[in-house]
């Protein structure tokens, strides 16, 4: 029996009636055709799939869509302000950090989420936070400093 | 110009070709659409000239000059992450001497682009990236000699930069965005015009040389960007195959009846392919789970197991149709010795594991097909795609976005057969995206390998024989870079259990990581030291030149007096691709727990001038720790024709915390041709932490993956 969820997607209120099996992942790609998040492996392993639930991130390809009813949720195509970019995006920009792109949206919403929870980690913290992402592109030298290059605008912003 | 209307001219660029050139067919349709309206320089590619002197040329159309002055260019070569797309428009814009963002590449579109080949084996940069100067730096001296027509005036004395052709006696300029729109540049195109024209020096690159960042990056960081999984079309189905159980495997027979009863599933049945279409893959994977419980499989016995693979490899080497490369006598060389070492290696079967599986859409629209796909070899898979459907390959076109790095295990295009088979059947466009099982079961695998050393010791420790057999990893890096008077080395096929292909840098990886551990066995044997031997037998210069710089930044001699059991330090070099490497590494090892850590890794990598810094540290970096995967931990397990670990839960890959501490040295050799980066990296870092393990422990290190558990004190 298909079911009806309610649901904010990047701002926008949307209702869906489908299976309560379907992944969230599913449902945004092939319903809000909101192609920017990714499926990588669809057992949690590698973070491709990362959404923020109420601010909460959370890997889209494990959670059935009943998990959404009543929430937000933000995908990577939310999070820039109109041409603004979000300060995780612009120091990805600005450390190249990615190579093919693909793993690229996960790892900016939850290094979105570890810098809210920590505005000034630790080599080892964001490591310890971004170790549920794989990049096989291997370009975790780079994401590492777009991290702490975007830990450090975030944390002048809010003192400037 | 008339808007809409294209102008075509032929233009060779090449010395030696005085002969008429092939008629150049005006462009279809879809050229029009993609380009618009502008004029199309065609040049005669100067490479294919040398290489094929005498035979009939293909023409190539790389560059378009826009109405607004902005410029086109095209390339057959695919960006999947490690670089091209920058490269290419850095090059275009180097030559056309215009700002880099004034260029738009358009890459891997069959009905647009030239046929590049496939990407792979690192040759975009010393072939591609020439072309694409050539043609560029054509088209710009055919504009400027165009100026010089129109103000009459001799060319030599025109400066030309940032789109702008200047008369320096008089300030006068012209635009190329004035020249676009002349009808004397058309005519001018038109003429068979011979030109012979140098490209900038390395000593006066704006564009190149700089750290360009990739065009469309912006897109990767808001997710505009379409991968080929992401590609949606009006109508579109979702679509899923059913697989076999295992390798050996063949289907007997299925009842489709449910799957076929479900409301908007299309099923196709075709011997043994079976794909289901649907709304939504959640759809088609209902259908594809109800049919499948019905199947009945026929199976073979599948009786090599990954712990019997290398017993198997070498009992079935085919030593008859070995590639033998001999110099010298390795009998006598082996006689004159006082010291004859051997060791035998062995690599397991890997798997690219790359981010995107295997992704594609199809759709046909009459007898005309379009299929998006990650696929590393566009113009193969139309080929393929055409014999399939028993269609001309006129009839196929094949667009590959900018796709999920693919490290060479992605030449193929399963998807986009399964997509064009459902698709027909549906009569609507059908997607198709393997999942992460199915990109660890059924996609290529690196070749395991065996691989057989013997090195024959002088008294004075020089090497006077050397032995090298790979069985079933191919030759790639399989000659020695030291000077030892008598080789013999051999590239030997086998039976592989499982389907095997390509991977970053073929069997470079294997066969430096087994030379590399053995220089040091034999290095201990000699009763030297791992850089002492290696220099007493080297004399490529190049490859001294790394192995020095990356033990020197390391402090190599000072840090290799401070091993202890829990904490080596080892190096290796190599050379591939006409480039070379060095790495230096320092590994902890926890023998309790049979764990293996690597904390440090300084390489240093010269590959030519360096055309992009900024991408090329990403390549090294990239390159350094996907091979600690190879080395430490990767390892596909199988047994009964079934892959036991299809998952990165079982299939462990490098993640952040095992990033070491990363010092990329990168030595600029202007002096040379440009060579590729993507590959070269990898080749020393398995073999570095061989040889530390080795100093730190005496153990020896003989397979990919390394053994921790082995180390393990009991
Ligand atoms: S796709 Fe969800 S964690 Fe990999
Ligand atoms: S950039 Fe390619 S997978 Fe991360």
């Amino acid at each position: 029996m298909d079911v009806t969820v309610r649901l904010n997607v990047n701002g926008v209120d949307k209702t869906i009636t489908t299976d309560p099996q379907r992944k969230l992942l599913d449902v945004i790609r092939e319903e809000f055709r909101l192609t920017g998040t990714k499926y990588g492996c669809g057992e949690g392993q590698c973070g491709a799939c990362l959404v923020l639930v109420n601010g909460e991130p959370l890997r889209s390809c494990l959670s059935p869509i009943t998990v959404a009813d009543g929430k937000s949720i933000m995908t990577i195509e939310g999070l820039a302000r109109g041409d603004s970019l979000h300060a995780v995006q612009e120091a990805f920009l600005e450390e190249e950090a990615m190579q093919c792109g693909y793993c690229t949206s996960g790892m900016i919403l939850s290094a979105v989420a570890l810098l809210r929870e920590n505005p000034n980690p630790t080599d080892e913290e964001i490591a310890a936070g971004m170790n549920g992402h794989i990049c096989r592109c291997n370009g975790y030298v780079k994401v590492m400093n777009a991290i702490r290059h975007a830990a450090n605008t975030l944390r002048s912003e809010s003192h400037g | 110009m008339d808007k809409g209307k294209h102008q075509t001219g032929r233009f060779s660029t090449s010395p030696r070709h005085t002969g008429t050139l092939p008629a150049f067919t005006l462009p279809r349709r879809t050229f029009l659409q993609v380009l618009g309206s502008g004029i199309l320089i065609t040049v005669t590619d100067p490479l294919a000239l040398t290489q094929l002197a005498g035979a009939t040329l293909p023409v190539a159309a790389r560059i378009h000059l826009n109405e607004d002055g902005t410029i086109t260019a095209m390339s057959g070569k695919v960006e999947e992450g490690q670089g091209p797309r920058a490269e290419l428009s850095q090059a275009a814009a180097e030559e056309l001497r215009v700002p880099v963002s004034q260029v738009r590449l358009i890459m891997a579109d069959t009905d647009v682009v030239p046929d590049d080949g496939i990407t792979a084996g690192s040759r975009t940069t010393p072939r591609n990236v020439p072309e694409m100067r050539q043609a560029a730096a054509t088209a710009r001296e055919l504009l400027t000699q165009l100026a010089a027509a129109q103000w009459k005036i001799d060319v030599r004395t025109l400066e030309v930069s940032d789109g702008r052709i200047r008369n320096p006696a008089n300030g006068q300029v012209m635009t190329y965005v004035d020249l676009a729109k002349s009808k004397d540049l058309a005519k001018r195109f038109a003429e068979n015009t011979q030109s012979d024209v140098a490209v900038a020096p390395v000593a006066e690159w704006k564009v190149l040389g700089q750290s360009v960042r990739r065009p469309n990056s912006r897109d990767l960081v808001t997710g505009g960007h379409r991968f080929p999984s992401d590609i949606v079309r009006p109508d579109m189905l979702y679509g899923m195959v059913l697989r076999a159980p295992s390798y050996g495997t063949t289907l007997a027979s299925i009842d489709l009846s449910a799957a076929e009863a479900m409301e908007d599933v299309v099923v196709v049945r075709d011997g043994q392919f079976v794909g289901f279409a649907a709304p939504s893959t959640h759809w088609a994977e209902q259908a594809l789970e109800a049919a499948a419980k019905t199947a009945s499989w026929r199976t073979e016995p599948q009786p090599v197991s990954n712990s019997t693979l290398h017993a198997h490899l070498k009992e079935h080497a085919n030593t008859e149709r070995a590639r033998t490369d001999v110099k010298g006598s390795v009998e006598r060389g082996f006689s004159e010795g006082n010291q004859v070492v051997s060791a035998t290696y062995t690599l397991a079967y890997i798997q690219h594991a790359p981010m995107e599986p295997r992704a594609a859409v199809a759709e046909w629209s009459g007898e005309k097909l379009t299929v998006w796909a990650g696929c590393d070899n566009p113009f193969r898979a139309r080929r393929t795609l055409a014999e399939e459907f028993s269609i001309d390959t006129e009839q196929v076109r094949v667009i590959i976005p900018d796709m999920g790095g693919g490290f060479g295990g992605k030449h193929t295009v399963e998807a986009g057969l399964e997509a064009a088979r459902m698709a027909k059947r549906a009569g609507r466009p059908v997607w198709v995206r393997w999942t992460r099982e199915e990109e660890f079961t059924w996609a290529y695998f690196r070749p395991a390998a065996v691989i057989e050393c013997k090195g024959g010791l002088r008294t004075d420790g020089s090497l006077t024989a050397w032995e090298f057999t790979n069985i079933n990893a191919g030759g790639s890096a399989i000659e020695t870079p030291y000077e030892i008077p008598n080789t013999r080395i051999a590239s030997v096929s086998s039976d592989s259990p499982l389907r095997q292909g390509s991977y970053r840098c073929l069997g470079a990886t294997g066969n430096n990581f087994a030379r590399e551990s053995f220089m040091d066995e034999l290095a201990t044997a000699a009763g030297s030291n791992p850089l002492d031997f290696r220099m007493a037998h080297l004399k490529n210069e190049r490859l001294r030149v790394v192995l020095k710089a990356a033990t020197d930044r390391f402090d190599w001699s000072e840090r290799r007096k401070h091993i202890t059991p829990e904490l080596g330090v080892g190096l290796a070099c190599g050379t591939e691709k006409n480039s070379v490497v060095a790495a230096c590494v320092s590994v902890e090892i926890n023998r309790n727990r049979g764990k293996i850590r690597v904390l440090e890794v300084c390489e240093a990598f010269e590959c030519g001038p360096i055309l992009n810094p900024g991408n090329l540290t990403s390549q090294v970096q990239g390159c350094i720790i996907m091979g600690l995967g190879g080395a430490l931990t990767e390892e596909i397990q199988f047994e009964n024709g079934k892959i036991l670990n299809p998952g990165f839960s079982r299939y462990r890959v490098p993640r952040f915390k095992d990033v070491p501490k990363i010092d990329v040295h990168l030595i600029n050799n202007p002096d040379i041709p440009a060579a590729g980066a993507g590959e070269t990296p990898i080749i020393a870092v398995a073999p570095a932490i061989g040889n530390a393990i080795f100093a730190a422990t005496g153990a020896h290190i003989r397979s990919m993956p390394i053994r921790g558990d082995l180390l393990k004190k009991s």
